[in-house]
């Protein structure tokens, strides 16, 4: 399940946080792969976090509700609970200076 | 810490009460004896209240008495504020949960939304991170119970809340696998109403717990009802309880407890050697004397002797005066022999004097079995208990009332309770009518017309457990106190203050 941790300057930080290999996990991991190959992948680096393993991660970005992708930079940090499935959400999330809310309810 | 354990020891199940299924005594004090033993143990109890009845408080005493009393560790999840600040908030109450912390008793989940922070949904989620987190903090404190504060702030941070619901579900039954504890706070909007905000809270948990905190007779009064133990017996109705920076949370669990106390038939002085002789050779230790008359009569006088009395014998006493501030109780005690100041100074007595209608009857209460539990006296005088009846509700003076009697049952005390009546005697207010069917002895004074002069005179109307005179006998109050004289013959009609024959004292 762990994934390799991609490093670059000046970027974006994200991590996907999922609970083992369950249906969810996996297609969030799918999702957020094709989002970053999309565009979404000059601006960010990324990680994926087993919560199963490591809580304590979890802990620090108050991660309740499974998956969940956080942008921890650049600020504000920005939650997305879910398998990432609304790709067009995820996408107008996570573009720099991109607005997320068109008509969403938190 | 956590006083009164005894009474949650002396728990009786309630009628059908063999249902075979498992309670963890949590040790609040009080709420044990309601629920027929405690909570269900390894289900999941939802605690509903307005903003401000204690459903947090509740919770963190729930992990704390479990800390402290059953050596059980526990694990705190907040929605609503940081941990950290609950932590903050029951500090005062001498609660030390960043001890407990570092001593690996108790762990904190925090999920807390942090400011500023967005969040947006995209997709099916669950909440097995939140699961996971859990886990890994049951597993290190080895935690039998869980409190979650409070699922109201869960529902506004998703759009779907059957999703919730679902997912709230399935924390509550892997809890259970876990064999753990579970309970969960949940606000509601009305104090009759229904049960929590968002309709589906309750169907979340095994039980539902209420706690109440309703405006009544411009005075809040704090009850606590046990509404749903799925599969289990528990009493029912709602119960008083309150909440001092000492203890927490007390339950009154009312009729519930004393009633297994022993008898105690040894007797001791009420304060004089007369009145003794009337009772049949004294009052019974563990019992409960009343003396009812109109101002004047010398009800405060029998109080202090009665004190007095102990006091010569070595005993402890504890007044209550809800009418006289401390100078005139003592200036009164001094002029009818009696050094209050000495004994005080000694220690052997301790004199509580208040406006009635400084303290709600609840925490009252709960002061008295603080001091009574402190002080240990053998000897208790309220002065007078009628007065309290005139600044409360009918029901909470009630409940007050039986929750003083197995106060004074619990530590085997001899209490004499002071009633003022009308000058022309007679007519009681229904709180006191109550007082009467649960005390021991009742001792009526009087005034009465006879010859076209006024006369004291004072009767035994009843005497539990034992045989005593019957007559109405004649006093007088002097220099030494109370002077019991010979009974008054040939008349009727005392009780009610009209006597109706001419009437003769024979000395």
């Amino acid at each position: 399940m762990p994934r390799p941790r991609v490093r670059g300057a000046g970027k974006g930080e994200l991590r996907l946080y999922v609970t083992g290999s369950t249906l969810l996990s996996l297609r969030a991991i799918e999702n957020l792969e094709w989002s970053l190959q999309q565009e979404l992948g000059e601006l960010y680096d990324y990680e994926v976090i087993d919560v199963l393993e490591h809580p304590e991660l979890a802990a620090e970005d108050g991660i309740f509700a499974t998956p969940a992708l956080v942008r921890r930079q650049p600020l504000p940090v920005r939650k997305l609970i879910g398998d990432l499935s609304d790709r067009e959400l995820v996408l107008r999330s996570l573009r720099f200076g991109g607005s997320p809310r068109e008509g969403q309810t938190r | 810490m956590m006083s009164a354990g005894a009474s949650a020891r002396a728990a009786r199940p309630p009628a059908g009460g063999a249902e075979g299924i498992e309670r963890l005594e949590i040790g609040i004090p009080g709420f044990d004896v309601i629920a027929g033993g405690g909570l269900p143990a390894g289900r999941s109890t939802l605690i509903a209240g307005t903003a401000g009845s204690g459903k947090t408080l509740f919770g963190v005493q729930f992990l704390v008495a479990g800390i402290e009393l059953y050596g059980q560790g526990g694990v705190l999840v907040s929605f609503d504020e940081p941990a950290r600040e609950i932590a903050r908030n029951v500090r005062s109450l001498g609660w030390d949960l960043g001890a407990y912390e570092r001593a690996g008793r108790l762990a904190m989940v925090d999920v807390a939304l942090v400011a500023g922070e967005e969040m947006l949904e995209a997709g099916q989620f669950d909440f097995g991170g939140l699961l996971a987190r859990l886990e890994r903090q049951i597993e290190r404190v080895g935690a039998t119970r869980v409190v979650f504060d409070s699922l109201t702030g869960i529902f506004p941070q998703f759009t779907d809340r059957n999703v919730v619901r679902r997912e709230l579900h399935r924390v509550t039954s892997r809890l259970r696998e876990l064999g753990v504890t579970t309970l969960m706070t949940a606000e509601r909007a009305e104090e009759y109403g229904p049960v929590a905000r968002y309709g589906v809270e309750e169907f979340v948990t095994d039980n539902v717990v209420i706690l109440r905190n309703p405006l009544n007779h411009e005075r809040r009064r704090r009850t606590l009802e046990i509404l749903k133990f799925r599969g289990a017996a528990h009493h029912k109705g709602e119960y008083p309880f309150s909440i001092d920076e000492r203890g927490g949370i007390t339950v009154i669990p009312l009729a519930e407890t004393g009633l297994k106390m022993r008898a105690l038939t040894d007797r001791t002085s009420i304060g004089k050697p007369d009145v003794d002789q009337m009772c049949g050779g004294g009052i019974f230790r563990d019992s409960i004397v009343l003396v009812s008359g109109a101002t004047g009569t010398g009800k405060t006088m029998m109080a202090t002797e009665f004190l007095a009395a102990g006091l010569r014998a070595g005993e402890r006493g504890l007044l209550y005066s809800f009418e006289e501030s401390r100078p005139q109780i003592l200036r009164n005690a001094a002029s009818w022999g009696v050094d209050f100041g000495d004994a005080e100074r000694e220690g052997m007595l301790r004199i509580d004097s208040r406006y009635p209608e400084r303290t709600g009857l609840e925490d009252l209460l709960v002061e008295m079995r603080h001091q009574i539990n402190d002080f240990r006296p053998v000897r208790l005088a309220i002065d007078s208990l009628s007065v309290l009846d005139r600044v409360s509700s009918g029901a909470s003076f009630r409940e007050f009332v039986i929750g003083l009697t197995s106060l004074i049952k619990e530590f085997e005390l001899v209490a004499m309770c002071t009633n003022t009546t009308g000058v022309g005697g007679g007519t009681q207010s229904p709180g006191l009518t109550q007082v009467s069917t649960i005390t021991d002895t009742i001792i009526l004074l009087r005034y009465v017309e006879i010859a076209s002069s006024v006369r004291r005179c004072l009767t035994i109307l009843k005497m539990r457990g034992s045989a005593h005179d019957k007559t109405i006998r004649e006093y007088t109050i002097g220099g030494h106190g109370m002077e019991l004289g010979g009974p008054i013959a040939a008349t009727s009609g005392i009780l009610a203050g009209t006597p109706g024959a001419r009437s003769q004292v024979r000395r």
